[in-house]
């Protein structure tokens, strides 16, 4: 079986010796044409004059575009129809698009868009969280809100309670690969496009759009992007249009990629959130009322700030049972880059919220906050009976939108909510769990990383050091797996084997880094009993496999592995039962392994049973499906079951920090992660260490920052501070929890690309620790802890509010 | 537009560029050597190194006509003669140092430069080397063990799996 095995990445080969192609890699035909957006220089303003002769007239140009000179529709957001290509007449945000040069070079067009004369009218802007909240500058009409539970009795059995507010920044991709898109024009008006885009399904059906063609004139490719981390979900709509609008209008290949410096000021970045929270234990320690004020700075475009915002409310409460919450959200629309789906998708934000608040907690209780932390965990999970799954059936949902958008809107009814099984804790937004591990995969990691002994060495070490103080924290992530819009919980896969015996795999997952295409490749390994090398992997193509969702939400191997595994199976069933025929035997007993088809006593081997069943007329290629079972949400009432389990994972952060600079390192880190019985260790392992780093990275040094006209000042990594090698802490302990998924899913895995983001909460925490080592006050450390948040936290900390 | 010549990964390469043209430009484009990667266009990213007159340099900071009958290898010219892996490169695949693997040509140049200065660098050694090459999959624990593995040390100190 291939499956489970530590294998590398497929294209390591590729990669290690250049060959490896990329979109802008890919050669293009010698009249191939580039483009670069001229872009507003105000957060808000009309344009009342635009003066493109310059541009028009500069070196190697060969045409500039508008809004009024495009074919069709002048939209590129994925749900709201709120995002315009090309500016009409009004901007909101610096950075946003107002026309597109189209030129013979990369550099010609992009030193021609810097030569229009534009003239704004402006208007006041809105760029903080506070300014929007005081126009009441919003998505939807109001502030959505989840409570369950008696909050005046669960205040009534308060013995401590704490009030505070969290800071959260925001935070750049900074996938290695900006955004690029090659659209080449085929005959009678179809197009072929390579997008860098973990959404190929979006591309096609916006490119569609705007040159006013059905979908299936419009064929998206993409091999493998360099990261994505969700950033390249609905990003890359700008440039797919913009390359095949121009190759509509000229006949001629066209190719756009960002320079680092315009992707950063065009492109969407993590919400920014502000978390207000009141929060109450009674005598022994236990949660009996929390709320939460969300406040979450979208910008100025919809985009998928919805399900955003709607999933950092489905994680306010991480892995603690809170049994009396009220959850509101404020989706603000601000006049800044529109802020967009980013690994963990809004999780690690309501996440760190629940987290400061036991934090704080804690310090008003004196007491170690792990302590807290584990007296509140979820009950486990493996007291619960095996639930039944039953399938349920896909909402519905209207034609106009992008349908599989994760800002598409579900308008069908909502789907039959799954019981909760006797005596199990919900989440607040009714969902039971039945598979925590936290308390016995917590337990685990304090004795590995003999947490005991270390908190007391800490406590040592900041009674006999003035300057250098220690901090420590253990955090868990509990976090949920499916796309909360439950139709987009669906997967195809086009599996053929040729007469050679080999096997051509392809599916709707996209590669960017994660290791998705080696995982599913091995599912079809294994499903059919041979060696990995006979199957061949494929670009995602959406002329093979149609109508795909996002690679997002962690659901990549879930569900692509699971529909490759459905085709691969269809085509089993055939050649068993031709050769079961043949062979005078049961179909049932016809077994694939070792590279070989057993019938009987007969040893077939694989390329002459294909061969065999080739000559048979046996159809030889078969489409898989999945569909997720047993999730229903209904996401205004928040309400259901819109995860169909969760991931647990546990972080040990030891830290130094310097009180009279804030400077600050982290020295060990130990982490315990639940990938499910892992399909693949090594790339789970790779993902986990990943993913701490970027969640670290997120909390600590990358910081945004506008000033106050609305521009983005952090826009290179001259100045946003994303971790180097050095950063990393030296040591550096990360193991896989064996825990089989309770759930169906393939070979008992569970996802992994977003969840040990959030192990990164653990070096916030443990700053705060440190922080607090220097006084009797709560430091109220602000998110990202960088050294001049530190500093301010250690001054709270020593003088309390006034510090 | 001036002719400029250079041996790159041992063949004698020419092709025009201006003045202004960078080397990465110049060997993406003109000879269409595309294993050489932008990162961030302003040489803080590293995904750009090549070797030019041994000495690792970031494409994007260097003219092609600075390279000027320069010796010059890029990723592409780093295999073995027979076309499998070099040490590095097998090492980076073994030791699972890559993921979307954009930063990977340039971690193999820059990893390359280090040890012939340096055969047996400490793990803190290349972790200061390699602060301008940005990788942001990784977490860089595997591409440091990679890097120690290809220089022939025991890799099971550095901790983690």
């Amino acid at each position: 079986m291939s499956v489970a095995k530590p294998l590398p990445h497929d294209a390591a080969p590729l990669h290690v010796t250049g060959q490896a192609r990329y979109v802008d890699d890919i050669p293009t035909p010698a009249n191939t044409l580039h483009l670069a957006f001229g872009t507003s220089a105000h957060a808000r303003a009309s344009i009342t004059a635009l003066d493109l002769a310059a541009v028009r007239a500069a070196p190697g140009v060969i045409a500039v575009l508008t809004a009024d000179d495009l074919p069709a529709a002048n939209d590129v957001s994925p749900s709201a129809h709120d995002e315009p290509l090309l500016a009409e007449g009004e901007v909101y945000y610096i950075g946003q698009p107002i026309f597109l040069v189209v030129a013979t070079s990369h550099l010609a067009a992009r030193k021609a868009a810097r030569l229009a004369t534009v003239t704004y009218a402006e208007k006041p802007a809105l760029l903080t969280i506070d300014d929007a909240m005081a126009a009441n500058s919003r998505f939807e009409d109001g502030p959505r809100e989840y409570t369950r539970g008696d909050l005046a009795a669960g205040w009534a059995q308060a013995a401590t309670t704490v009030e505070g507010s969290i800071e959260l920044g925001g935070q750049e991709h900074f996938y290695l690969e900006g955004q690029a898109a090659l659209a080449l024009p085929q005959e009678g008006g179809d197009m072929v496009v390579h997008s860098s885009t973990q959404h190929p399904t979006e591309i096609q059906h916006k490119v569609a759009e705007a040159l006013g063609v059905p979908m299936n004139a419009v064929r998206v490719e993409i091999r493998r992007m360099g990261g994505g981390f969700g950033g390249k979900e609905s990003q890359g709509n700008a440039l797919a249009c913009a390359c095949a609008v121009v190759a509509r209008l000229t006949g001629r290949p066209a190719k756009m990629r960002y320079d680092r410096d315009d992707d950063m000021m065009i492109t969407g970045k993590r919400h920014d959130f502000r978390i207000d929270y009141r929060a109450g234990v009674d005598a022994q320690g236990k949660l009996v009322a929390v709320e939460f004020d969300q406040l979450c700075r979208c910008g100025w475009a919809q985009d998928l700030s919805l399900p955003v915002a709607d999933r950092a409310m489905l994680h306010a409460d991480n892995a603690y049972f809170i049994p009396a919450v009220r959850i509101t959200s404020h989706r603000l629309k601000t006049h800044t880059q529109s802020a967009t789906a980013y690994r963990g998708f809004g999780g690690p934000q309501g996440m760190v919220g629940i987290e400061r608040v036991m934090d704080h907690l804690a310090a008003e209780l004196g007491c170690d906050p792990l302590v807290l932390r584990q007296k509140n965990f979820y009950a486990s999970g493996g007291r619960y009976l095996e639930q039944e799954n039953e399938q349920v059936a896909p909402s519905t949902a209207g034609v106009e939108e992008d349908l599989t958008s994760r800002g598409a809107v579900a308008t069908g009814e909502p789907d039959k909510v799954v019981a909760v099984p006797v005596g199990a804790q919900t989440t607040p937004y009714g969902q039971a769990v039945v598979d925590s591990v936290a308390h016995e995969l917590v337990a685990a990691l304090c004795e590995k990383a003999d947490y005991a002994g270390r908190r007391a060495a800490v406590e040592r070490w900041n009674a006999e050091n003035a300057v250098l103080k220690r901090g420590l924290a253990l955090t868990p992530v509990k976090f949920g797996i499916s796309f909360t819009l439950t139709h987009l919980n669906q997967a195809g896969a086009l599996v053929h084997v040729y007469q050679d015996g080999s096997i051509h795999m392809n599916h709707g997952g996209t590669e960017m880094g994660q290791g998705l295409f080696q995982k599913v490749a091995q599912v079809a390994a294994s499903r059919f009993g041979v060696p990995l090398e006979r199957v061949k992997i494929t670009a995602t193509d959406t002329g093979k496999v149609p109508n795909t969702s996002a690679t997002a939400a962690s659901s990549g191997s879930d569900l692509n592995g699971m529909a490759v595994a459905a085709a691969c199976d269809e085509i089993k069933a055939r050649i068993a039962a031709f050769l079961a025929e043949v062979h005078q035997a049961d179909p049932a007993e016809v077994r694939f392994e070792g590279d070989a088809v057993l019938v009987g006593a007969d040893v077939i081997p694989w390329e002459k049973a294909v061969a065999e069943a080739y000559v048979g007329r046996v159809s030889l290629s078969a489409t898989g499906f999945y569909k997720t079972p047993s999730i229903s949400w209904d996401r205004i009432k928040g309400e259901g079951r819109p995860f169909f389990y969760f991931a647990y994972g546990a972080a040990l952060t030891e830290v130094v920090v310097d009180t009279l600079t804030g400077e600050n390192r982290m020295l060990r880190v130990d982490i315990l992660h639940d990938a499910g019985t892992s399909l693949n260790p090594a790339l789970d392992i790779g993902q986990v260490e990943g993913g701490f780093i970027q969640g670290a990275g997120w909390l600590t040094t990358e910081e945004l920052v506008w000033d106050n006209t609305g521009r983005l000042t952090t826009h290179a990594p001259s100045t946003y501070k994303i971790p180097a090698c050095s950063d990393r802490p030296p040591v550096f302990n990360v193991a896989l929890w064996p825990n089989a998924n309770r759930e169906p899913t393939i070979y008992r895995s569970k996802a992994v690309g977003e969840p040990p983001f959030m192990l990164g909460i653990s070096a916030l925490m443990a700053l705060s620790d440190a922080c607090a080592a220097c006084g009797p006050h709560y430091p109220a450390l602000e998110a990202p802890a960088t050294a001049e948040h530190v500093l301010e936290a250690i001054g709270r900390a020593r003088a309390g509010e006034s510090g | 537009m001036a002719t400029v010549t250079m041996t790159v990964n041992g063949k004698s390469r020419t092709g025009e560029a201006e003045g202004r043209t960078l080397l990465v430009s110049f060997l993406r484009e003109e000879l269409n050597l595309t294993g050489t990667h932008v990162g961030c266009d302003t040489s803080q990213c590293g995904a750009c190194v090549v070797h030019v007159n041994g000495e690792a340099v970031k494409a994007c900071t260097m003219f092609a006509q600075e390279a000027d009958g320069a010796e010059v290898s890029t990723i592409e010219g780093q295999a073995n003669a027979d076309g499998s892996l070099n040490t590095i490169q097998q090492a980076f695949q073994d030791h699972h140092g890559l993921q979307c693997g954009f930063c990977t040509p340039g971690m193999v140049m820059s990893a390359a430069a280090l040890l012939k200065d340096n055969p047996k660098p400490s793990e803190q050694e290349i972790r200061n080397y390699l602060q301008g090459n940005i990788c942001r999959c990784t977490g860089y624990h595997n591409i440091v063990k990679a890097i120690m593995a290809a220089s022939g040390q025991d890799v099971s100190a550095v901790a983690a799996e």
